[in-house]
């Protein structure tokens, strides 16, 4: 039985914020029944994106994170609220606007903080997958047909052959712990989720500081080697993908006709460490 | 005899088409008057009595009609009658007097669009997609969108995905792999906002008045932004207008009443600002608003003078970029340029895919701004962040490396450039002994001697596009400022060095430049849809000879310019120096307010709110609204915001989406000649009147008609038509008839234009210039006698040549702050002017928004508000966003979101905090174009909580021989708000 699924891509996602717009516009003012009653004017993002800065200037960036309803496999929202959450044959979670009412409840069930309660119609509410507009006939949801970089794509197929396709292109979910089994797979979650090191390399070159291209910078942790770059024209390297968690590093620049630096650094969150001068 | 039965047939076809529809059965019942139509000598004639729904018809002549139609004699009678009509007869004979209308307009007009309805009601629109819902379409300045409607609601609003019957996409093979963009529509926030908006909580539903606005008594002028207002009615708010303008241009005389506008409208040729509104204003004679280019500053009044392009106000030719740059660029420099925030203007997210493609392709990507833009933030790349206003600085140093190392394509220097032995003699000091190396350029740029030789290195040694601006080939935040010209300058001379034309070597950023078909015309909203104006709007290029309508002009010609208003008002003279695309000189003719002989502004026709938001220094604006010498102030607006609560009475209009309009996605025509260029698929649509007006709003066109009836000059505004049958002129006038029929166009929406085949696209930009050959880029500019020798042969610069020492500039020879050569001069506010600095130590850079457009979609309780990026909820109230440096906030004991008064001798502005380290230490970053303006306290003198940054911008012009905006130099101070009033300026 084929399931509706997104795959984000974190890399292309530059917060155009289209896919919460199109949200609001599809549900503010409007009433689906069956699906969904309408969403308050302010305060809800049924789709919402997270944003995590790294590193300092020049090197820095931001990573946007689309979240929303993951429409869980094993959705902990279905098994409370005495029937007021079904997930239909499609994998689409749906919280029955009728059924629902009064049970505030159902938001805390929600591991991802994707429930939002309306204040005014005493309602849990999320988005839907657009299922009203798919039961039309309409071959995805508008999030993936607003998206202007291609960040978000819907797929409809088999959980197993998903699976397979997320441990064939690294596709990741948000806290696999929950153990919900999300249905919402991301690529490149290592830009929101994970530092990075970097560096700008220069040294003497015929009396004055130039930027030197082609730098090995080697990155060790407790020993191996956990990443490595080599630097560019300007003299900048980065090394991605170093684990968030608090640590120590060593990182070593290399270039012929220099000496070898070594540098130790504690990483509690991606650093930019400046210009850092090889001797000859 | 032929007449007369055409005659009987009116009435025939009035009645039948009462029997098959209700609503014009109802229509009919309005009104009761006699109708006489004959021929000048009463030899032929037929009268009609209209009342009761129905329509009775008597040959001969009424002897009292309450309207006559006067034909000079029966061959003109069937020539107007039978169809097909050709508008052109109906015009001439109205200019010839062959044809007269006589009557009061309230009857002659209802009578005219009587008979346009008859035309018109049969015929259907949009597409039923089940479910009790039709789909229409429309257009946003942030791209096309599908409307669903359902049971007069507006239910959604969606991109369009191309089908199987709409054009192939085009494609472009570059090193060897193929592309092709998405085949769907993108859109910017601010379009996709749009039902947001047009139900927004802000809309004005009702004319009013201000309750202490009397046209027969006290005026309290001085209370304009103070006071509230009483709902009148239309007939009320229509009669004090129309009385206030005829009392103004009988009291006071010629150029009384002035017109101010934003600079954009919401889309569409026939409601644009440009189309009725001028033909509204130059049917009632108006002191001109007169816009300076303030998207091109440094591109008109200083980059222009090395290489031409005026007719573009400087801007680069954009047209067979997108191939080149794919093919043959190593490296594109962006450098003021952010793309995906400002969308080149109105081209959504066209751009995007085409970047990521240059990434695939491996083409490396430098960004130099003072923010770590979206642009640069997306795509990657080497950001190199640079002081504001000293970007010229850096560029000499590039061009000291270039010169020192001999980086530089020296042929192309000596065969299609001259004045280079001058620039070369400024750059390596060799008249002032001050070598501008990239160690001279460092305590200017903050940027490292090492950082600016390694670009310049890379630059000199690869095929670099450079992306000056936001769409790569002008605009950019760096060209309005202080330093502005200066830096537009040192980008033509820059590329000069390198080239400009060659293969790999041009102006873009990938948005300009694709394969679409530049000769299938349609008209731009800038050729002013029926505004009939030949001076005011492109329309005489092509439009005014494809579209029958009859001409308008503005007998006044003093103008105030649009940064002086404030003066104009409150001091009674101001002066200027013109936006004229004609030439490279025009720019030099000052002139002054007010001109010999004419009145003094008495009276402000205004179109919506939006100046506070994109003025500099705009706390003027409340105190320039509330001088007495003012008498009157009217405001035509959609919402409740910005000046519109400064008007004595206030004309409620409806959006696009509740008229009918039609437009193509993209097209400006005038300065930005084919516009479409950014545009993965040309297309043209009907927007579609896909609801009835909100409440009692109006639509630009009906309003304007409205009270033109009240000064004897609604036929000569309409010509006897509807919007929609202005719709059918424009369709027309274009080349849509030989590809879509109407009937099929009405039902679709929109028609694609297929791409252009690969032989016959266009070349890149200036590669004609390069390779010396005559010009040939699709652009009907330079005007032939810009030319200094052969038609198409050279630039239009006096020697033909891009010029290092620009002649015009030389000849002109006023403007210190303009050297003929390019040289260096700081910012007049800036880290520099250290007195100032001390007191306001931070620069303060205000770009486009990124979410909103100008004022649009922008506040209004619309849903943008609630995009964390744009603005942040605090304590029930959505406050604009500043984006500052975590030095600067810690400094300052600020933390991120905040609320913070940024603030200076000009005023202050209460903002949220966004603390980030994508803004360089010292710089703070705060889009300018807020909708909200709303002073805390008393207007123009209390802190602006609404968000607009422009309080604090210099109304300084960039030179003193300039009409230049220069937002971007700006020093001020922050510090954390308390809500305590008493520090507050």
């Amino acid at each position: 039985m084929s399931k509706w699924h997104l795959i984000i891509d974190v890399a292309l996602c530059h917060n155009c914020s289209n896919c919460f717009i199109a949200c609001k516009d599809e549900h503010v003012g409007n009433d689906y029944p069956g699906y969904a009653a309408s969403q308050p004017l302010h305060g809800h993002s049924w789709i919402e994106i997270g944003q995590r800065e790294r590193g300092q200037a020049p090197m820095v960036d931001t990573a946007y994170l689309p979240k929303t309803c993951n429409q869980c496999a094993d959705a902990p929202c279905t098994k409370i609220g005495e029937g007021a959450v079904h997930q239909r044959d499609d994998g689409i979670v749906i919280i029955d606007p009728v059924k629902a009412k009064g049970k505030k409840e159902i938001v805390a069930s929600c591991p991802y903080g994707a429930i939002w309660w309306n204040e005014e119609e005493q309602l849990p509410q999320k988005w839907i997958f657009d299922a009203h507009l798919l039961d039309r006939g309409w071959k995805e949801p508008r999030c993936a047909q607003v998206c202007p970089t291609g960040a978000i794509k819907a797929e409809k197929i088999s959980d197993a052959d998903m699976q397979k396709r997320a441990e064939a292109e690294n596709l990741k979910v948000l806290s696999p712990e929950f153990g919900t089994a999300p249905r919402i797979h991301y690529r490149n979650l290592h830009r929101f989720t994970h530092n990075f090191l970097g560096g700008t390399v220069i040294g003497d070159v015929d009396g004055r500081n130039e930027c030197l291209e082609g730098v090995t910078a080697e990155v060790r942790q407790k020993g191996s080697v956990v990443g490595e770059a080599r630097t560019d024209a300007f003299g900048e390297f980065k090394v991605e993908k170093l684990p968030s968690e608090e640590g120590e590093y060593q990182v070593s620049l290399a270039l012929e006709g220099y000496v070898t630096s070594e540098i130790s650094v504690t990483l509690d969150q991606s650093r930019y460490l400046g210009e850092l001068k090889l001797a000859r | 005899m032929q007449l007369q039965i055409l005659l009987q047939g009116v009435s025939w076809a009035l009645n039948y088409t009462a029997l098959r529809h209700p609503s014009f059965r109802q229509r009919l019942k309005e009104k009761e008057f006699v109708a006489q139509v004959k021929i000048k000598d009463g030899s032929v004639g037929r009268y009609y009595r209209f009342g009761k729904g129905r329509v009775m018809s008597t040959s001969g002549l009424h002897v009292s009609p309450d309207m006559t139609i006067t034909f000079k004699n029966a061959a003109l009678g069937v020539t107007l009658l039978r169809p097909p009509i050709d508008h052109t007869d109906f015009i001439n004979a109205m200019k010839n007097f062959a044809l007269q209308m006589e009557g009061e307009d309230e009857i002659t007009q209802w009578f005219t669009d009587t008979i346009s309805i008859m035309n018109t009601i049969r015929w259907d629109y949009g597409t039923d997609v089940g479910d009790g819902e039709m789909r229409y379409t429309n257009f946003t300045n942030g791209g096309p969108l599908f409307v669903y409607v359902k049971d007069g609601k507006i239910v959604r609003m969606t991109p369009i995905d191309l089908t199987d019957d709409d054009a192939d996409s085009w494609t472009i093979t570059a090193r060897g792999k193929t592309f092709t963009p998405p085949r769907k529509t993108t859109i910017n926030p601010h379009g996709l906002a749009s039902k947001s908006v047009v139900y927004s909580s802000k809309r004005l539903l009702k004319p009013l008045k201000r309750v202490d606005f009397d046209p027969n008594g006290e005026r309290n002028t001085q209370n304009r932004g103070k006071s509230g207002y009483e709902e009148i009615s239309w007939d009320e708010a229509l009669d004090i207008t129309a009385n206030e303008i005829k009392r103004v241009k009988r009291e006071h005389g010629h150029g009384a009443i002035m017109n101010s506008h934003g600079s954009h409208h919401t889309w569409g040729n026939i409601g644009h600002y440009l189309s009725g509104q001028m033909r509204f204003m130059n049917a009632i004679g108006h002191t001109k608003m007169h816009l300076n280019p303030d998207s091109w500053e440094g591109w008109y009044w200083g980059g222009m003078h090395h290489y031409g392009n005026s007719m573009r106000n400087g801007a680069m030719e954009p047209y067979g970029q997108l191939q080149d740059c794919l093919d043959e660029a190593e490296m594109i420099v962006f450098w003021a340029s952010d793309p995906e925030s400002s969308s080149g203007s109105y081209a959504s997210f066209e751009g995007t895919p085409r970047r990521h493609w240059a990434r695939e392709l491996g083409i490396k990507m430098v960004h130099i701004d003072p923010y770590c833009n979206h642009t640069a933030n997306h795509i990657g790349g080497k950001w190199i962040p640079v002081v504001p206003g000293t970007s010229p600085a850096m560029a000499h140093a590039l061009a000291h490396v270039w010169m020192t190392e001999g980086l530089y394509d020296q042929d192309y220097v000596e065969t299609r450039t001259t004045g280079f032995d001058k620039y070369r003699a400024y750059v390596m000091g060799d008249e002032d002994g001050v070598p501008k190396s990239p160690e001279w350029q460092e305590s200017e740029t903050g940027v490292a001697p090492h950082t600016v030789r390694a670009l310049a290195r890379e630059w000199g040694n690869k095929k670099t596009y450079l992306a000056a601006g936001g769409k790569g080939t002008t605009f950019g935040g760096a060209n309005r400022s202080a330093t502005g010209a200066q830096w537009a300058r040192a980008m033509i001379c820059l590329m000069a060095m390198q080239g400009l034309g060659k293969p790999g070597i041009n102006f873009g950023n990938l948005q300009c430049g694709a394969p679409i078909d530049y000769e299938f015309y349609f008209p731009g909203y800038a050729e002013g849809g029926f505004s009939g104006d030949l001076t005011g709007t492109a329309s005489p290029i092509q439009l005014y000879q494809r579209q029958p309508h009859l001409l308008s002009m503005n007998s006044v010609t003093q103008q105030i310019p649009r940064l002086r208003i404030p003066e104009a008002l409150m001091d009674g003279e101001t002066s200027g120096y013109p936006t004229d695309a004609r030439s490279l000189e025009g720019q030099f003719m000052g002139f002054k307010y007010p001109s010999p002989g004419h009145s003094r502004v008495r009276m402000m026709y205004k179109y919506g709110g939006s100046h506070f938001g994109t003025t500099m220094e705009s706390n003027r604006l409340a105190q320039a609204y509330q001088t007495e010498g003012l008498e009157f102030v009217v405001n035509q607006s959609i919402w409740n915001e910005g000046e519109v609560p400064f008007a004595d009475i206030v004309l409620p209009a409806c959006t696009n989406f509740e008229r009918w309009d039609i437009g193509e996605w993209g097209a400006a025509g005038g300065y930005s000649q084919h516009n479409q260029t950014m545009l993965n698929h040309r297309l043209i649509g009907i927007q579609h009147k896909c609801i009835e007006p909100l409440g009692e709003s109006r639509s630009d066109y009906q309003i304007f008609t409205d009270l033109l009836k009240r000064l004897g000059l609604s036929a000569y505004f309409t010509e006897g038509a509807t919007e929609l049958d202005w719709c059918k002129a424009q369709f027309e006038a274009s080349d849509l008839p030989k590809q879509i029929s109407w009937k099929k166009f009405l039902r679709k929406g929109y028609y694609v234009v297929p791409a252009e085949k690969e032989e016959n696209r266009p070349p890149p930009g200036f590669r004609w210039y390069a390779e010396g050959r005559k010009k040939d880029v699709p652009e009907p500019a330079p005007l032939p006698s810009e030319y200094g020798e052969k038609y198409l042969e050279g630039l239009q610069t006096q020697s033909g040549k891009i010029e290092f020492e620009a002649q015009s500039l030389k000849r002109f020879g006023q403007d210190p702050e303009r050297p003929p050569v390019n040289k260096y001069i700081p910012s007049w506010e800036g880290r520099q002017t250290s007195e100032l600095y001390e007191k306001y130590p931070l620069q303060l850079l205000t770009p486009h928004p990124r979410y909103s457009f100008h004022t649009q979609s922008d506040g209004k309780d619309g849903i943008l508000n609630d995009i964390e990026d744009h603005r942040v909820l605090v304590d029930g109230y959505y406050y604009w966003v500043a984006r500052i440096n975590p030095a600067d906030a810690a400094a300052r004991g600020i933390q991120h979101h905040d609320l913070i008064r940024m603030h200076n001798d000009r005023g202050s502005v209460i903002c949220a905090a966004q603390v980030t380290a994508r803004i360089m230490q010292g710089v703070v970053h705060s889009a300018e174009s807020s909708a909200e303006y709303d002073p805390i306290g008393e207007p123009g003198k209390s802190p602006d909580r609404g968000g607009c940054v422009n309080v604090l911008t210099p109304k300084r012009h960039m030179t003193e021989k300039t009409t230049g905006s220069a937002p971007n130099s700006c020093l001020i101070n922050i510090e954390l708000w308390t809500g305590q009033l008493e520090a507050a300026s």
